[in-house]
């Protein structure tokens, strides 16, 4: 029963980020909603860690299993995004070499800086 | 045969579920990053429905069923994040400043490339959150109107593309903190580069699994900024 009742509180915080996506006139997904009010339960401790971990734990875990069905729905617009797939493989290639470097950069920078600040 | 295929409730998810197997399967024999599960599962289903003479539509009635789990999924990201918010807050200014350069420089180029390439408004906002945890990615990429599985197929090369050239190029480049290469892992390749992270070391593991989500909320932040440029 303990793992019925986990996945009960998630998948309620998940119906209240639904409710919360048809309310809110932003373009923010379900998820992102019901993200951020697990995160607040947590840290307010409406929710206890060992309340839903368990059953979390295992749907992160599956997280790659969930998404195959979105992806194999590639076969219904293969005509259409054959043409552009050159510049989806290139772009992808080269922003993500660029971030890589990017974000590698910035962040010591910012330790630096802290490290500097602390002396 | 395939009619009673095509109105099973079970067919499509049992595929689902032994494709991704025979990918990890794969993997384990050849243990290569370029052997991806998820592409594989993919290209095993998509070849499994053609030989059955299947459409996506029989499919779909079925894999529904696992697909519906995503939504809380997500939710669930916040657990591992809440287990390092002491991390996180401890390394504050180096995850804003490296996730937030990221994020920026991510639009920059897809902007740069789509606009190159002249693509139309769906590819482009199809791409833009590529650097992100499929997930997330995914929802966002419909949110704007853009196709999800070229955003999924578009998180997958670029997760491919982070986990093999990632630990290369940031000594190439000298990023000298263990915390920043963890975080530039993450906030190119998402958890396929964090998987890779995690084999470079304790540090950059952990920095690289806390920026998972950051990453995807800094980038349903800045969306709205590049989205209408094209």
């Amino acid at each position: 029963m303990k793992f019925m009742r986990q996945l009960g509180i998630i998948l309620l915080i998940s119906a209240c980020g639904e409710l919360l996506r048809a309310v809110i006139p932003l373009p923010i997904p379900a998820g992102i909603y019901g993200f951020a009010i697990m995160l607040l339960c947590l840290c307010t401790g409406v929710v206890k860690l060992r309340q839903v971990e368990a059953a979390a734990d295992m749907l992160v875990d599956i997280m790659q299993v969930l998404l195959i069905p979105s992806c194999v729905a590639l076969m219904t617009y293969w005509r259409e995004l054959s043409g552009s797939l050159p510049v989806l493989i290139g772009a992808s290639i080269i922003s993500t070499a660029l971030v890589l470097i990017a974000t590698g950069k910035a962040a010591d920078a910012a330790i630096d800086m802290k490290e500097r600040r602390g002396k | 045969m395939s009619s009673l295929l095509q109105n099973s409730e079970f067919f499509g998810a049992a595929l689902t579920i032994i494709a991704f197997e025979a990918g990890l399967a794969l993997r384990r024999r050849f243990n290569n990053p370029l052997v991806n599960p998820f592409l594989i599962s993919v290209i095993i289903i998509i070849g499994a429905l053609y030989i059955l003479g299947l459409d996506y539509e029989s499919y779909s009635l079925s894999a529904q069923h696992i697909s519906f789990l995503v939504t809380p999924a997500t939710v669930c990201l916040a657990i591992p994040l809440y287990r390092q918010l002491r991390v996180l807050r401890e390394n504050l200014a180096a995850v804003l400043a490296g996730i937030c350069a990221g994020v920026l420089i991510n639009a920059a180029v897809i902007f740069a490339a789509a606009t190159i390439a002249r693509l139309g408004h769906v590819e482009y906002v199809s791409l833009l959150p590529k650097s992100i945890t499929t997930p997330i990615g995914m929802a966002l990429s419909a949110e704007y109107g853009g196709i999800e599985a070229m955003t999924i197929l578009a998180i997958l090369v670029t997760g491919i593309s982070g986990n093999v050239m990632g630990e290369w190029l940031l000594r190439l480049v000298r990023v000298r903190h263990a915390v920043s290469r963890g975080l530039a892992m993450c906030a190119s390749a998402h958890a396929i580069g964090t998987a890779r992270a995690m084999e470079m070391g304790e540090i950059e593991g952990a920095m690289s699994g806390l920026a998972i989500a950051v990453t995807g909320l800094l980038t349903v932040a800045a969306m709205p900024l590049f989205s209408h440029l094209i």
